[in-house]
């Protein structure tokens, strides 16, 4: 099993630490990952993107052509990334700042109001933690508890004070469906 | 042991820090920038060890000379743009037979090129690359993990031979991150350099330089480095290699490449054709006798590159004309995908009748 | 009523989103470079050379003739299209990594030679390009990603100011240092620039302007707090104003 995953928003959406967080999760549960973030000139101008693939054994490329999930926090994002999905791939939009349909009809669309269920919990910025609870109910790819321990463990030493609303988010995601 | 999921260039940085690295020297540029800000982060406030943003590479690489001359573990890093500029150094690095570690992370180019990942480096690396007649050892990691075994592995050539030694890397292997082990905690303690200059106490005076008005002196300065080179290739020699026992095609390949030839590999054999990989780690030495040895029993050869062929230079001259070679590269920074090799792959399978 | 035109977008402006990001100085000075170039008339004998740094895509906005250079060799460059061709009007764009660091052989030699070259060099106190490392004319105490711990004077040394360092290198003949982040500021800073092309349009010699710019992303500040800082902060350690005028002494 090799399963690839694309994040992409705005830069300040927190897309880069969805996909981190998610890559050291497969690595707490001894699954092969790698995480490629964006660089460079690509990152001015505000927009941001990085790619995760989990899987059981070595991964050749890190860079996914077809991903099986992707996840979308804005608008461009949206354009940009809608067809390079694979057919019968799962596309995540955060339903509260994107507001246009796909036009594939070969695909599961998934809607999340990320932004809006973070702005409920009080404070938009972990609407990339609601979203990432969601795409880990969707994919089963890992266990949501190995994640919130991750994320414990990471934000502890950095941020206490944000693992409990971080924590929330993730499991306002994972239990939309 | 813990695993750590950092940037590849973070791997580095690291693993140089455990290797005994007390100086670093470096210039911005993309995609090595983990690399120098990690130092900036780690190493600048380490006892007894220096960090430098130096204001060109060229002062860079010279930093290094200098803390090679007074027998320091010394190390500088780059992309190819930044590695072009360093080749003056390195040169006398080699001439004055100084230990040093060089990164480069590959980018695409000629000129200023790219920032994404791409191999168009090899003949720089593997040829000496500044001017004169010389060598230096490269290395050629193709994951996290040997990003962190071959630092190491360079500080120690490089003291041992004392010759700069490159690693070569690539943007990809810089920017990702995957999990790492490192299998030092802290350095050892490294024993002074008996070539170290710091004042003629208890010892006549020493002099290192490489200029002389005879050449019949100069002569013998470069038999001995061949002399040295001549051993490097007969120890250090390293390879990988992927299912070759029964394979009817061999595809040879290295770093990132040889990564993404694994995956095509994997495919190939699910589709029941017999390839097999060979993949150089040392670049220079270059594995010419494993693939002289393989290549009594098996004819064909598939050399890829992310460039338009340089190594494949290489393969010719090991197969002295015995086998059959193709090529596929793509230059310029595009990341080829396993499916697009192994579409490549099977093509040449079937065209050589090897199905058959 | 009438309608007059207050503002209208630059001739020479390509019609292109910039890359650049929201608040940055680059932007402006692009735009200012197009009304200045429309205004003297020099579209048809004008070559830029940008560098490599966040401007490296000049050329997807100011309609003119460009010719990428190597890092910090734009002196270089601008010296042989000079010689070769006296008559075109050159100008460097170039950052402060480019300019300052890895450029200040090229740019020092060039000026004591005298070339009828401009360079309009941005300082924004950063690499800006490769990510927000230090530059040299990154301020005493200035967090950067390879100054994490502040700018330290002991270990980096202080800022380099190279128009007041060029100020005493014979050949250069006008040097003015401006700022873009205020109306009147960008109003100085057109007029120095039209000013320094005057200066080699009458073959008198090196002329250069030093333009303090905002990046607010490697500054981590909202747009307004890096224009602000411009003013609270590096208009101390890079005083505004004419650093060198011999204008007057060249012409007789
Ligand atoms: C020889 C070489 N070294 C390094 C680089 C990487 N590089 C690209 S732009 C740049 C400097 C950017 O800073 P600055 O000149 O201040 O311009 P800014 O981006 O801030 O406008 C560097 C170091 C390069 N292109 N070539
Ligand atoms: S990084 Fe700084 S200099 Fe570069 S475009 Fe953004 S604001 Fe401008």
């Amino acid at each position: 099993m090799l399963i690839k995953t694309i994040f992409s928003g705005f830069g300040g959406q927190g897309v880069l630490s969805m996909g981190y967080n998610l890559s050291r999760a497969g690595m707490l549960e001894g699954k092969m990952t790698t995480y490629l973030p964006s660089y460079g000139a690509e990152v001015r101008g505000g927009t941001a993107n990085c790619t995760v693939a989990i899987s059981d054994e070595e991964i050749a490329s890190p860079v996914a052509s077809s991903p099986e999930f992707i996840i979308v926090m804005n608008q461009p994002s949206f354009i940009r990334f809608q067809n390079l999905l694979q057919s019968g791939g799962v596309f995540l939009v955060n339903s509260s700042l994107v507001n246009i349909e796909t036009t594939r009809g070969d695909i599961e669309v998934v809607e999340v109001p990320a932004t809006q269920l973070a702005e409920e919990l009080g404070n938009t910025k972990v609407a990339n933690m609601v979203m990432l609870g969601a795409f880990v109910k969707k994919s089963n790819l890992i266990s949501i508890k190995t994640l919130i321990e991750g994320i414990k463990e990471t934000l502890g030493k950095t941020k206490p004070a944000l693992v409990d609303i971080n924590k929330k988010a993730l499991n306002t995601g994972y239990n939309l469906f | 042991m813990n695993k750590y999921l950092i940037s590849g260039n973070s791997v580095i940085a690291e693993a140089a820090i455990r290797a005994g690295c007390q100086c670093y020297f470096g210039y911005p540029i993309t995609p090595q920038n983990e690399l120098t800000e990690y130092m900036a982060l780690h190493l600048s406030r380490k006892e007894g060890c220096t960090f430098i943003q130096a204001e060109s590479e060229i002062s860079a690489i010279n930093m290094v000379y200098g803390a090679s001359i007074a027998g320091a573990r010394a190390m500088t890093s780059s992309s190819s743009p930044g590695i072009s500029l360093k080749q003056e150094g390195i040169s006398y690095l080699a001439a004055c037979e100084l230990p040093a570690v060089i990164v480069n992370m590959m980018r695409g180019g000629p000129g200023l090129g790219s920032i994404s990942a791409s191999q168009s480096d090899y003949f720089q690396a593997t040829r000496g690359g500044g001017h004169g007649d010389y060598r230096t050892i490269v290395l050629s990691p193709a994951s996290g993990q040997e990003l962190a075994d071959l630092t190491q592995r360079a500080f120690d050539l490089a003291d041992n031979y004392r010759t700069p030694v490159i690693i070569l890397g690539d943007g990809m292997l810089g920017q990702m991150m995957e999990p790492v082990e490192f299998h030092k905690e802290a350095p050892e303690n490294l024993s002074t350099k008996s070539w170290a200059l710091k004042g003629a106490k208890d010892r006549p005076s020493k002099i290192i330089k490489t200029f002389t008005s005879n050449p019949n002196e100069l002569e013998e300065i470069n038999w001995r480095l061949f002399r040295k080179y001549r051993l490097i290739e007969r120890e250090e020699v390293d390879y990988e290699t992927y299912m070759v026992e029964d394979a009817e095609l061999i595809v040879i390949a290295y770093g990132i490449a040889a990564r993404i030839a694994k995956g095509a590999i994997k495919k190939a054999r699910a589709h029941n054709l017999k390839v097999g990989m060979l993949r150089p780690i040392t670049l220079w030495p270059f594995p010419f006798k494993k693939i002289q040895e393989i290549s009594k029993r098996v004819q064909y050869f598939f050399v890829f590159e992310m460039n338009m062929g340089q190594m494949i230079e290489d393969v010719q001259l090991a197969l002295e004309g015995n086998g059959e070679i193709s090529f596929y590269g793509r230059p310029g920074g595009v990341i080829p995908t396993p499916s697009e090799v192994f579409r490549i792959l099977s093509r040449q399978y079937y065209q050589k009748g090897l199905n058959r | 009523m009438t309608i007059k035109t207050v503002y209208k977008r630059p001739k020479l402006l390509k019609e292109r989103l910039f890359h650049y990001c929201p608040g940055c100085g680059h932007s402006v000075i692009h735009k200012l470079l197009c009304e200045v170039i429309d205004e003297m008339n020099l579209k048809e004998r004008i070559v830029c050379i940008p560098p490599p740094g966040c401007s490296v895509f000049a050329y997807n906005y100011l309609d003119i003739d460009m010719a990428e250079s190597a890092h910090g060799r734009g002196a270089a460059v601008a010296t042989g299209i000079k010689r070769v061709s006296p008559e075109t009007i050159v100008f460097t764009y170039q950052g402060d990594g480019d300019l300052s660091a890895i450029g200040t052989a090229e740019t020092i030699h060039a000026a004591n030679r005298e070339e009828k070259i401009t360079a309009i060099f941005v300082n924004n106190a950063v690499y800006g390009m490769t990510g927000g490392q230090m530059a040299p004319t990154t301020m005493i105490g200035q967090k950067t990603t390879t100054s994490p711990y502040g700018r330290e004077v002991n270990k980096e040394g202080y800022p380099l100011k190279m128009s007041e360092i060029l100020s005493v290198v014979e050949g250069t003949v006008y040097i003015e240092r401006t700022a873009v982040n205020s109306p009147k500021n960008i109003k100085k800073t057109k007029k120095a620039i039209s000013k320094a092309f005057q200066v080699q349009i009458d073959n008198l010699g090196f002329s250069m302007v030093e333009i303090l710019s905002p990046c607010p992303t490697n500054w981590k500040m909202s747009p307004i707090e890096s224009w602000h800082w411009v003013d609270k902060e590096m208009v101390k350690e890079f005083p505004l104003g004419v650093i060198k005028d011999r204008i007057k002494v060249k012409k007789c």
